[in-house]
This record gives structure tokens, sequence and C-alpha cells, in this order.
């Protein structure tokens, strides 16, 4: 289970970029993180993994907190907690599975790890998790060929071998064509329940937030309006949380 | 009010105000140095049939080949040399320098200055320098070579880092990777084609740059050239400066095929 308490971040003096954000996730549930742009949707993503560094309140995975990890643990935790980006973040000029292989780093001691020796299972499961992505067939092909839902497939992939508790997707369909954009938030909602893992992504595609996760969080202004499962955010809530009307994107 | 109207005549008169300014202080400067722009353009063509005449190989230069080719090859291998110890320096300093993958601001701000210290001393200046301690050398061109190149590749390498490699890093770091698995397995495949293209680029400017050099300290080709220009045998030094000037286009083109390939 992932639980944030309280948490805070300013970039700023006295321009907080996220006040008091609780909420609570239990495992095979997708969460999706709503609101305009320069919410704080960005802000509290990376927090979850402490690639920003808040400033106050509680992180807890499974009841260890994140936030007072020293730097071991950290790289323990964060190869817990998967993460897929808007630009899939992929090392192009290496192959598909370098690329998915890259998700097991965490794991290995360094210098392993620095020169790329992966065990038989390793590569095994990368196939394997290939297959599952539907991108078996891509395994040696360089990430710079590849479109860009697979792209975002691979990053998933990578994300998987990690074995996570928690996949963190920020905008994850955000660069996407609307036929992938389904592709991949459909992978991810089946991913989730399959392995019972918590998915949280960034939307901006309130349709599809509500077609696919299970949960809805609204971010405004770095305040947290809404927490409710998604069938229960209204045209109401909508409107404060974008402070317009913005019902024509629902059909 | 700005109107778009009065916006472009305002924009008009600054360009014209600044070609003025341009032309101005082109007069200004060859008055200064007592230049005359327009008798220089027209001795451009004698310059050049003078040149034609004196620096014409003929089959008597045919002899000085071997010994400029010896040379020449010796000239090249040295900036290969130079370049390629250059490169490693420059990667290694530019990782601990660079913003995304480098230490503490202090750190980064250091790295800066050395950078800007070795590029900003001119070549000649550094062989000169180097000439008191090494005597004329090889080793003496070398490191006049190399310390400029540093300056130049740090630099260079910095910049990729920042552009190509922030967004790959960051996602290898999320998995947990530590930060040599993170450079080995992100930061430098990331960089490679952009990092060989300067490496070669910086290896084409240091053979011209190696000739010149070699004039100082008394080395390679530099060192024929001279000779033979000082020893009014001009024909030879032509055939040197042809087979400098094969060497150069043949480099590039190289080059810029192994470009092709590995973008
Ligand atoms: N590195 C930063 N430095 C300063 N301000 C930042 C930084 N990153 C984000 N912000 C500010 O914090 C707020 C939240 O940003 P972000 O989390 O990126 O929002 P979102 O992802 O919802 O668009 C914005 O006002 C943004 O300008
Ligand atoms: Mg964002």
């Amino acid at each position: 289970m992932l639980e944030v308490k309280h948490l805070e971040k300013s970039y700023q003096k006295d321009k907080p970029a996220l006040t008091d954000i609780t909420f609570s996730v239990d495992p095979g549930t997708f969460v999706a993180i709503i609101g305009p742009s320069g919410a704080g949707k960005t802000t509290i993503l990376r927090s979850l993994n402490q690639l920003i560094k808040d400033d106050g309140g509680q992180i807890l995975l499974d009841g260890g907190d994140l936030r007072t990890a020293n730097k071991t643990q950290l790289r323990g935790y964060r190869r817990q907690i998967g993460m897929v980006f808007q630009n899939y973040n992929l090392v192009e000029r290496l192959t598909v599975i370098e690329n998915v292989l890259h998700g097991r780093l965490g794991y290995k001691s360094t210098l392993a790890g620095m020169f790329g020796r992966y065990t038989e299972e390793e590569k095994q499961e990368a196939m394997t998790l290939l297959e599952k992505v539907g991108l078996e067939e891509f395994a040696l092909r360089r990430c710079s060929e590849l479109s860009g839902g697979q792209k975002q497939r691979v990053g998933i992939a990578r994300s998987l071998i990690q074995h996570p508790k928690v996949i963190l997707c920020d905008e994850p369909i955000a660069s996407l064509d609307p036929a992938s954009s389904r592709t991949v938030m459909q992978l991810l909602k089946d991913l989730t329940t399959e392995f019972n893992i918590i998915c949280i992504a960034n939307l901006h595609q309130i349709g599809l937030a509500k077609d696919y996760a299970d949960k809805i969080i609204g971010i405004r202004q770095g305040k947290m309006v809404f927490n409710e499962d998604a069938d229960a955010l209204s045209e109401e809530i909508l409107k404060t949380l974008y402070d317009q009307n913005v019902t024509e994107e629902l059909d | 009010m700005q109107t778009p109207v009065n916006y472009l005549a305002r924009k008009h008169w600054k360009q014209t105000g600044a070609i003025v300014l341009i032309g101005g202080i082109y007069l200004l400067s060859s008055w200064i140095l007592k230049f005359d722009g327009l008798s220089g353009i027209i001795a451009i063509p004698k310059a050049f049939s003078w040149l034609g005449v004196n620096f014409k190989p003929t089959a008597n230069s045919v002899h000085f080949l071997p010994s400029i080719w010896q040379k020449l090859i010796g000239t090249v291998m040295l900036a290969i040399a130079s370049t390629v110890v250059a490169s490693l320096i420059a990667i290694l300093v530019a990782i601990m320098g660079s913003k995304v993958t480098g230490g503490s601001s202090l750190v980064q701000t250091i790295v800066r200055g050395i950078a800007s210290f070795f590029r900003n001393i001119p070549l000649v200046a550094w062989a000169m320098i180097l000439l008191f301690s090494f005597k004329q050398s090889d080793f003496t061109g070398f490191l006049a070579l190399l310390l400029m190149s540093v300056g130049y590749l740090i630099r260079a390498f910095m910049e990729i880092i920042e552009d190509e490699a922030s967004e790959t890093m960051l996602a290898l770091k999320a998995t947990g990777a530590s930060y040599f698995q993170v450079i080995f397995q992100a930061v430098l495949p990331q960089i490679m084609p952009s990092l060989i293209s300067w490496i070669l680029y910086m290896i084409e400017n240091n053979v011209r740059d190696a000739t010149l050099v070699g004039i100082l300290t008394g080395t390679g080709i530099g060192f024929v050239f001279d000779i033979y220009y000082k020893s009014f045998r001009f024909d030879a030094a032509g055939m040197t400066v042809l087979s400098i000037i094969l060497v150069v286009i043949a480099l590039e083109v190289l080059s810029n095929q192994i470009r092709k390939v590995i973008l």
C-alpha cells in the first residue's frame, strides 16, 4: 500500500507548489491524477520516488518512509517503483531488449550493471515482458526505429522488469495518437490488475481517465480538490478544477 | 501606441542604422591601420599568379615526395594521438563538470574555468610556452595540441551531455541504478554519436594546426615546409602544401562517411 501524508513542496519561498497532499492507494488500483498545467502533478509524481526532494510530509510504501531513507535504502525503494515518461526516456541508440533490461540495474552490483552483464533469467524475463507488450519481434531493433506507441510500451516493459509495487506515469500518452493512447491505457490497466500493482498516471485527457482509471485525484494550484472513485467525477467538480466548462471534452 | 506599421518602419530604420554603423567601423579601422582595402583586393589575382608560378611543383619536386609523405604521416599520427588522448581526458572532466552528471556547483564552475582557460590561450602561444620546457620535439607539438583540444572538447562534451543525456539519465536514476551504472548504460551510449562526430572534427582541425605547430617546434610536415621555403625551394614547398591539402580533404571525406554511418 502507498500512503502519502501531508506532502509539501515549494520551489520558491512563499509560492507553494504542493500543499498538504494526502492520499493512499491499494495494490491493484489504477489512479489518474488530473488538473490544469502547472497544478503540481509532475511534482507529486517525482516526489513519490524522490527525484524531487519535497519539503515535508510522509511517503510510505508498505509502511516504510521513502523520505527518510538513506542513499542505499532509497535505491532499494526506487527499484520497486517503475516510472514511465511522456518522452519515453529510452536510450534510443540501444536495442529494445537492452532498454528493457535497464530496469534490472537497481538489483545488480555496480560493475555488472555498468557493463550490462545480465543473467539468463533476466534476459528470459525481458523477452516474456516484450511478448506481453506485443513487441517480441522488435527485441533486437534500435529504439530510434520504433513509433511513439511502441517506445512507450518498451518504457512500460522496462518498468515491469523492476518487479515494481508502484508504476508512476507522467503524461504517458501526451505524445501519442488516439489509437496508441488507448492501447497504452488498456495495457496499463490490465497490468495493474494482473500484477496487482499500484499505477499512478498524470493525465490531461479526462475522458480517458474516466474510462480506464479506478480512482481519480484532482489537483488545482497544488491542492487536492478531489479524490474519489472515477465514477464520482462530476461536471461540477471538473468546473472547479479547470475553472471553465470542460464537458465538451468528455464526449 | 505601437502599430504594426510603425513597428515595421522602426525595424527598417534599425537595420539601415546597423549597416551604416558596420560600414563606418570598417572605414575608421582601415584609416587607423592605413589599410587600403581596394588595392588589397586588386592585388589578390597577382598574388595568386605569383603563387602559381613559383610554387608550382615541377617534375623535379617528385624527388621530395617520399620525405614529404613520411613527415606528413607522422604529423597526421601526432594529430590523431593528441586528439584521442584529449578526448579521453575531456569526457572524464565533462562528466564531472556538466550540470546533469556533475558534482557540486563549485566543481562545475571550476571545470568551466579550466576549459575556458585552455581554450582561450592560442595554440601558437601554447607551443611557445611549452618550447621552454620540452624544446623542439614532437612532444611539444603533441602537448600543445592536446591542451587546446582538451579545452574545446570539455566544453563541447558538457553541452552534449546536458542536451542529449538528461532525460535518459533521469529514467535510469528512477529505476534505482547507481551513478556509474547510469553513466555507462545511459549517458555514454546516448551521446556516443555526437561525441565521435566532435572527435572527428577535432582530428581534422588538429591536422591543419599540427602543420603550423610543426613550424614552431621544428618537427613534422611544418618543419619540412619551413626548410624548403627558407631555402627558396618553392616548388618543393608547393608540393608540401599540395600534399597537406590532399590529406586534409581525404580526412574530411573519410570523417563525413563515418558520420553518415554512425548518426
Ligand atoms: N524546477 C522547478 N523550479 C521552479 N518551479 C518549478 C519547477 N518545476 C515546477 N515548478 C513550478 O511548480 C508548479 C507545479 O509544476 P508541475 O508539477 O510541473 O505541474 P504539472 O505537472 O501539473 O503541469 C508550477 O507552477 C511550476 O511552474
Ligand atoms: Mg507535468
